[in-house]
Parts: structure tokens; C-alpha cells; sequence
């Protein structure tokens, strides 16, 4: 079946990679003392490439809306009230249990419905609210001028830089779960397959 | 939850859209000293200001038998609002200059005259005790401008005994400290017509020689140019071992770090008012933010903590995987 069209996949490839210096970069800046650590670049290379990133990132998000608009793409993260919560629970049922007892998957992925309800979720608040989030505060970190001196007595450069920062660690523990959960499709290695070759495996491909 | 998300998305839309949002704050200028401080000599020092205040200066030649009008040295000229602003305010002319500058015209000898130097009145006494001026002296011998003593350099040349007030003790806007100490520096090292009475050195452009610094314009602003050009001293309130430039601070961590330099030069003063919340450096939160020296410790540990879990649940769920297929 083939879902992934390759426009996404190209923009999924960017957004990982970028993503990844940034995370580099950003735990760099933050943590400038541990700077003899293993991945951790020194102050100003990290400044540099995360100001590149960053902006890179997002252009690449500009792309991803924009794109969802055009293509239709942006349905699969639409969230339908009816009975939301009782498929989620359902998925994570599956995935805390059933999956174990070698239950199918109960939201098996068609052209209509491409992710499951836990994948909704999550994408719709990983893309359209922490990113959105991160890269507004970003613009803030990046363009000091623009951020309001003080907040109720607290420097709105600080307020900026705490939402940065938990918005880029909040998709980092994303990042995480994401790459997890992508190994169990069919096969382990099966869904990072369908993200190169567009082509979606079907669950019972292995039975 | 929720509610405070949606209260941090308020705070920095309203952030970022706010293009200056300066009008928050409480902007104390140094002319509300004017009105307030009446010196006890004003009139006594009117007698001076009244040539010496002003672009021109006139006076009866008797040899004429006529008034004669002249334009006053630049040099010599001082500004009142600033004298009635600076340290020195409460003096009288004479306190400092020979009372023979009463008589006028003034005795071609009084040129001679020995000028002070902060030393000359501030050492060794109790009164000023806690500032240190010795160790201040001494650091000073040792500093690059103090080389340049045979060619004229004094305290005065940054310290103006006329208008040099202390900013950053107590300062409630330290940006503006920052300007004000930062255009001490510059009124020599960005104005060749001063900076050649001193030095034989060609023009230097400040611009440029920083431009290896990130975010030039924002680290103008936010720190003094004495953060990286001197030796950090405890005993004393600011630094005034000027660094040849090689060995000026160059290195980021210096201060985007956990043991930021800032602490012990630029926020020294506020240092000990520190937020107890659980910021690390917290006195730089109150005035501006560093990355690298504002961390929050509790938000270290959350963070950590759940990356922690996220991990132990992927291990236990991949346990799962392996021993039920």
C-alpha cells in the first residue's frame, strides 16, 4: 500500500535530521560545563549550527503546513470527538498488553486512517502545538529586541527560554517513543522501511 | 495544567509581538538628582560656572577700558547639571582648585597647579575604607592604561572629576549602568581625536575587531566591555586591571556557564539578593538572561526524571516483546 508520498518522506528525513543537531546543539548551550562529554560541541560551533538548524526547521515546518493543506495530508492528524477516548484507550491497551498476547493491531493502518489514535494525538500535539511553540519562542531567543523586558517581575527572556526549552524536551522525549514505537509494525525494521520506500506493509505479512 | 500552558503561550506571544516592551519599565533618569541635591556652595561655585559653565566668557579689560567677549577653552568648560549630578557634587570649586582662582584674571602660575588623584583623597581612609582604594590603585599600576601614565593617562581620564558618578552599585536599570560605563571606554577607544593624545597606535574599529563576537549588538548591550578586558579582583568593587587585549576573555564558557565570570564582575552587587526559587544564578534572571548560567534545578531533575521512565518503559516493553514471541 502506498501512503507515504515523497514529499513527505522527504520533508520526515529533513525534519529528523535537523531535529537531531538541534538537540545536539540545544544540550550544548544548556549544559556548556559538561562541554569534554561525548557529542557535545563547544559554545559558539553550537550557537552557530543551532541558529542554522532552527531556521532550516523552520522553513521545513512552513513546507509540512503547507503541504498538509494542498495534499489532504492534514486529515490523517484530524481529531474526531466521537468515541476518541474510548480508541485511545483501546490502543494503549494494545499496546500495554495485547500486543504481548499477539493481538492484532485494532487500528489497522488503510489510506482512510493512517495513523491510530495514539499516533493522532501525539503527531497532532507534536506538530501543531509544541513545533509551532518552539519555533515562536525560538524567533524570540534569536531576536531578543522583540521579547518583552519583564513579566509580572520576571524576565520575559527567561519566560521565553523556559517554554523553548521544555518544548524542545518534550519532542525529544517524543523522539524517543517515536523511533520505539516505529519498530512495532510487522517486522521491526518493516515501518523505517515504508519511510523510505513509501510503501506501507501490511500486518499480516508475516503470519 | 493546561491553564498555565495556555497563561506561558500568552506571555510569549504577547512577548514576541510586543516589539519594545521598555514601557514596563521604570525608567530612572539622572536628572531627578538635579532637582533634588542643592549643593551648600552653589553660589560660591556660580562665580566659576559663570564663565566656566558656558561657551564664552566676558570680562572688563581695564587695559581697553572695555568689556571683552572670548570664547572659553573647550576643556576648560564644565557642565553644571552633570557636576550637580556626579560624586563630587557636594564640593566647592576651591576644595580642589587654589583659591587664587578667585582673583581674576587668573595667575598664569595657577596653570602649574597640582592636580589630585583619586588616591591623593581617598586612600587611606576609613571613610572609604570598604572600597579599597589602595588595592584599586595597585591593580591599576598593573593595568595596561597605567603604561600610559608618562603620556598623560590619570583616574581622571575614565573618572571625570566633574561628572563621574558610581552606576552600579544599587543601579535599578543596569542596562543603562552598562551604557554609561561602556561610553567611558569609548570616549577614547572610538573617538581617535582623544584616543592619539595617548597612544601612537593607528585607528582601531571596535566593530570590527569584535567581529568574531556572536550576537555583537546584543552583548554590547548587555555587558561591559570591563567583563572581558580585566582581571577580576574580590577585594575590590570593580575590576581595574586592564588586560592587554590578548588576554581579553574570548572563550563563551567564561561566562555561559554554571560558574559564569558575570557572577564576580557585572552582577557582583545584586549577587546577594539572589532568588532562592531554584535558579541557578538567579540574579541574572532579575536584570537579563545568559544561556548557559540560567538553569532551573528542578526543572533539571523533572527532565531527567522522565526521560528515566520513558527509557525503563521501553526496556520493560521490549523484555516483554522478546520473552512472549
Amino acid at each position: 500500500m502506498y501512503l507515504y508520498p515523497i514529499w513527505v518522506r522527504l520533508w520526515h528525513l529533513f525534519n529528523a535530521i535537523l531535529f537531531l543537531v538541534l538537540i545536539v546543539t540545544g544540550i550544548s548551550m544548556q549544559y556548556t560545563d559538561m562541554k569534554d562529554y561525548i557529542l557535545m560541541v563547544g559554545f559558539a560551533r553550537a550557537v552557530k549550527w543551532h541558529n542554522i538548524a532552527a531556521i532550516l526547521l523552520t522553513i521545513n515546518y512552513i513546507i509540512f503546513v503547507t503541504g498538509n493543506i494542498l495534499s489532504g495530508n492534514g486529515r490523517y492528524y484530524k481529531i474526531e470527538k466521537k468515541n476518541f477516548l474510548a480508541d485511545l484507550t483501546t490502543q494503549v491497551k494494545y499496546y500495554a498488553f495485547g500486543i504481548f498476547k499477539g493481538q492484532k493491531h485494532p487500528f489497522p493502518v488503510t489510506l482512510e486512517q493512517k495513523f491510530n489514535p495514539l499516533q493522532k494525538l501525539s503527531y497532532f500535539l507534536a506538530m501543531y502545538v509544541a513545533v509551532p511553540l518552539l519555533i515562536i519562542s525560538g524567533l524570540g531567543l534569536l531576536f531578543p529586541e522583540t521579547v518583552i523586558n519583564r513579566f509580572i517581575g520576571i524576565s520575559g527572556m527567561i519566560l521565553t527560554d523556559i517554554l523553548h526549552i521544555t518544548m524542545g524536551f518534550f519532542l525529544s522525549v517524543f523522539m524517543i517513543i517515536h523511533i520505539y514505537t516505529c519498530t512495532l509494525g510487522a517486522r521491526p525494521t518493516s515501518l523505517f522501511k515504508s519511510m523510505v520506500s513509501g510503501y506501507h506493509e501490511p500486518e499480516n505479512h508475516n503470519d | 495544567m493546561f491553564r498555565h500552558v495556555l497563561f506561558v503561550l500568552f506571555v510569549t506571544l504577547i512577548s514576541n509581538i510586543s516589539a519594545n516592551g521598555s514601557v514596563f519599565y521604570n525608567k530612572q533618569t539622572g536628572t531627578q538628582d538635579t532637582v533634588s541635591f542643592k549643593s551648600p556652595f552653589y553660589e560660591d561655585n556660580e562665580r566659576c560656572f559663570k564663565c566656566h559653565g558656558q561657551n564664552k566668557y566676558e570680562y572688563n579689560n581695564e587695559n581697553l577700558g572695555r568689556q571683552v567677549k572670548a570664547s572659553m577653552f573647550s576643556e576648560r568648560i564644565i557642565n553644571r547639571d552633570k557636576f550637580y549630578q556626579s560624586n563630587h557634587k557636594s564640593f566647592s570649586c576651591t576644595d580642589c582648585h587654589s583659591s587664587d582662582y578667585e582673583n581674576f584674571p587668573h595667575s598664569g602660575e595657577l596653570r602649574m597647579e597640582q592636580m589630585y588623584n583619586c588616591i591623593d583623597c581617598h586612600g587611606n581612609d576609613e571613610k572609604f575604607a570598604q572600597f579599597n582604594f589602595e588595592e584599586i590603585e595597585s591593580e591599576y599600576q598593573k593595568s595596561s592604561h597605567f603604561k600610559l601614565e608618562e603620556e598623560g593617562f590619570t583616574c581622571w581620564k575614565c573618572h571625570g572629576p566633574h561628572d563621574y558618578k558610581i552606576s552600579i552599585r544599587n543601579t535599578s536599570n543596569l542596562k543603562e549602568t552598562i551604557l554609561y560605563d561602556n561610553n567611558i571606554c569609548l570616549r577614547c577607544h572610538s573617538h581617535y581625536d582623544q584616543f592619539q593624545l595617548l597612544s601612537e597606535k593607528e585607528e582601531i574599529n571596535i566593530l570590527q575587531k569584535h567581529e568574531w563576537l556572536p550576537n555583537q549588538e546584543t552583548h554590547f548591550k548587555s555587558v561591559r566591555c570591563i567583563e572581558c578586558h580585566t582581571m577580576v579582583n574580590d577585594t575590590i568593587l570593580v575590576a581595574h586591571l586592564i588586560k592587554p587585549k590578548e588576554e581579553a576573555v574570548k572563550g563563551c564558557n567564561e561566562c555561559h556557564s554554571r560558574n559564569s565570570l558575570l557572577m564576580s564582575s557585572l552582577y557582583k552587587f545584586q549577587s546577594k539578593e539572589q532568588r532562592q526559587d531554584g535558579f541557578l544564578n538567579g540574579i541574572i534572571l532579575n536584570q537579563s538572561y545568559v544561556i548557559g548560567a540560567n538553569r532551573n534545578e528542578y526543572l533539571n531533575i523533572i527532565s531527567i526524571l522522565i526521560t528515566g521512565i520513558v527509557l525503563i518503559i521501553i526496556i520493560v516493553h521490549i523484555y516483554f516483546r522478546v520473552i512472549r514471541k
